[in-house]
């Protein structure tokens, strides 16, 4: 798959994959940790990049995951329980095997984040099942030297997962739920304007709620501050083909229907027409 | 054995085409196979001026099916002219450019520019469901479809296929207005109209309400409206409509095809127009045929 954008041609081999489940951990409830083992899948995974997931014959549109993180041949993604397509997903049990077209899309590094100094400061701030490639990302960011601070939204105490994964690697994490019943009363935004007005961080990445990434959006260009985010669209495709996963776009001054799939997911949040 | 098949005058190394909007300018799917393997290629719909489609969601599921409204979008003609055209020629494959207007004089304009630009064949759609202005208008009555086959036929010096909407109560009469017109050849189906709604927001999933139903779903619709329209003409079929296996393909062509449209089985398996081709080798041997035009429209009928 050559991902082909203004700054960087890079060619990695996407395909359709079968890929043995290696385990499948249940975080909380609806949400689910599946870790698939397929070295070719795991070989072009990157930061921000997803899967499309078949989830059984009687479904004719893949659906689109992102990939939460990848160790030697093994690649794992999270997702909550939304339709009937990740309910079959939830259903699968390891030793089964998953036909994946990955990995797909452009991700964070390409988008920017290979771009930064190796000791970048970075502010992830993710909401619900947004959150799962923040940790990707955080994890590359700090492997390559760099920092990371992370503001992790939720609804509620019930839907808190994943801290844990930050905590080992970020210089600090804050919690926020909707009810106040974990963490800070509010949204992730609160936090976010906090730090940006102390200033002092190269990048913003995150992901969740479209309501949640237009404010951060809106945030961290008062503030004077890069930002990525990941988008979500409904995808047939995902490869680029079909055009059915538009989002409105501006980039470099012409305005355009860019393709979630294959222009993004990730993009620069000054680029999206909110 | 042999797979290649003449249409219109252009020889096809095999019966099998990609369908339009449903491949793009062939660019991502370069990236799983060899492009010369296809038969044909018809490329996403063109218009004169660019297009940025409708607003999103622009797909919905059905069971077996799906349902879009991707609304044309696409970067005009001349764009396609000069950056995808060339890309495309470097494969040897049949590159086949699907166009739609908002007026005749819009479709004879392109397919003149087409000609010159030198693609293989012109794909006239005139059953788009997706835009509100024209399209559809021009498919639904055989008038209508007459005054564009002639517009287009007249300006274009390479073959040209008349699309067909299924959304009409007889396509046999379109059939005949577009053959008796000058089209070289049909295709058929264009996707059928449809609506899915949200029953916890009461919205439709589509941001634009209705859109084009593919897949599965309408296969056997596609193939009795290919039969109907062989026994009303004698230009050749590009039969398309739900195909995914050999065996779609096989039943498609004893309706009436002479090439086969795969579109949205893509979006499952990237592979898909690839498996059926080489399926079609194993078929002809099995089944002792030496080509696999001599299947065309070899239905024994009840
Ligand atoms: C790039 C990308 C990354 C994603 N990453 C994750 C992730 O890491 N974890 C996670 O839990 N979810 C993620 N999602 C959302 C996930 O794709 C949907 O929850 C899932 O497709 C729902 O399928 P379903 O069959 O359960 O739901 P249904 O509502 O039954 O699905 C019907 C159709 O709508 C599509 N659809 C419904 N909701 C969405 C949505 N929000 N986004 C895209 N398509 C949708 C489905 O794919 C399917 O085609 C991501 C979406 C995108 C686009
Ligand atoms: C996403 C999408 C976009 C399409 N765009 C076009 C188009 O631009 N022009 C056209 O003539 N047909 C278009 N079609 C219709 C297909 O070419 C084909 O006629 C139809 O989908 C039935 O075949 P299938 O079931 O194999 O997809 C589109 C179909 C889909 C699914
Ligand atoms: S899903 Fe087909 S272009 Fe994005």
């Amino acid at each position: 798959m050559k991902i082909n954008i203004s700054y960087y041609i890079i060619t990695f081999m996407t395909d359709v994959h079968i890929c043995k489940i290696e385990s499948k951990i249940k975080l909380i409830d609806d949400v689910y940790l599946i870790t698939v083992d397929n070295e070719n899948l795991a070989e072009n995974a990157r930061p921000g990049r997803f899967l499309h997931i078949k989830c059984g014959s009687e479904r004719l549109l893949r659906r689109p995951i992102s990939i939460f993180n990848t160790e030697n041949s093994k690649t794992s993604f999270v997702f909550d329980i939304r339709g009937d397509g990740t309910r079959w997903l939830s259903e699968r049990i390891p030793g089964e095997s998953l036909d994946i077209l990955g990995s797909l899309g452009n991700g964070f590094d390409i988008c920017g984040l290979n771009k930064l100094n190796r000791d970048a400061k970075v502010i992830v701030v993710g909401g619900g099942l947004g959150i799962p490639p923040l940790f990707y990302a955080a994890n590359d960011i700090v492997s390559r030297g760099g920092r990371v601070t992370s503001i992790l939204g939720f609804r509620d105490k019930k839907k808190v997962m994943l801290e844990h994964f930050f905590a080992k690697i970020c210089d600090e994490v804050t919690i926020t739920t909707e009810d106040g019943s974990l963490g800070i009363l509010g949204l992730a935004t609160k936090p976010l304007e906090r730090l940006l007005i102390n200033g002092g961080f190269d990048t913003v990445l995150s992901c969740g709620p479209l309501p949640m990434l237009k404010s951060v959006a809106a945030l961290c260009a008062e503030h004077n501050t890069p930002c990525l985010v990941s988008l979500e669209e409904r995808m047939a495709c995902g490869v680029g083909a079909c055009l059915v996963c538009a989002c409105a776009t501006k980039i470099d001054g012409i305005q355009d229907m860019s393709r979630v799939c294959a222009d993004g997911p990730v993009f620069h949040a000054s680029d999206i027409i909110w | 054995m042999s797979l290649s098949v003449d249409f219109a005058g252009i020889t096809f190394k095999n019966p099998i085409v990609a369908a339009s909007g449903t491949f793009g300018f062939g660019r991502e799917y370069a990236e799983f196979y060899d492009l010369s393997k296809l038969g044909g290629i018809c490329v996403k719909g063109l218009t004169l001026e660019p297009r940025l489609g409708n607003d999103p969601p622009r797909i919905a599921q059905s069971p077996m099916g799906i349902l879009n409204s991707v609304g044309l979008q696409n970067p005009g003609v001349d764009a396609f002219i000069q950056n995808e055209l060339p890309f495309l020629r470097e494969y040897h494959t049949v590159v086949i450019a699907n166009i739609s207007g908002n007026t005749i004089g819009e479709y004879a304009s392109m397919a003149q520019k087409l000609s010159e630009a030198g693609v293989d064949i012109i794909e006239v759609n005139v059953s788009c469901p997706n835009v509100k202005d024209g399209g559809i208008a021009f498919g639904t009555s055989p008038d209508s479809v007459a005054s564009v086959t002639e517009a287009v036929v007249r300006k274009a010096t390479v073959p040209v296929i008349l699309k067909l909407s299924p959304n009409v109560t007889d396509i046999a009469n379109i059939a005949k207005a577009a053959e008796s017109a000058g089209a070289d050849a049909l295709s058929l189906i264009n996707t059928l109209i449809g609506m899915r709604i949200d029953t916890k927001t009461r919205k439709p999933i589509l941001k634009n309400n209705i859109g084009g139903l593919s897949g599965p779903a309408v296969f056997p619709i596609a193939v009795r409206m290919v039969w109907q329209a062989a026994a009303a003409v004698k230009i050749p079929i590009l039969g398309m409509g739900g195909v995914v296996t050999l065996n779609d393909t096989i039943e498609m062509m004893l309706a009436g095809a002479s090439l086969v449209g795969v579109g949205t089985a893509c979006f499952d398996d990237p592979y898909a127009p690839v498996k059926i081709i080489d399926g079609l080798l194993e078929y002809l041997s099995l089944n002792k045929i030496d080509s696999i035009k001599d299947i065309t429209g070899k239905v024994i009928l009840n």
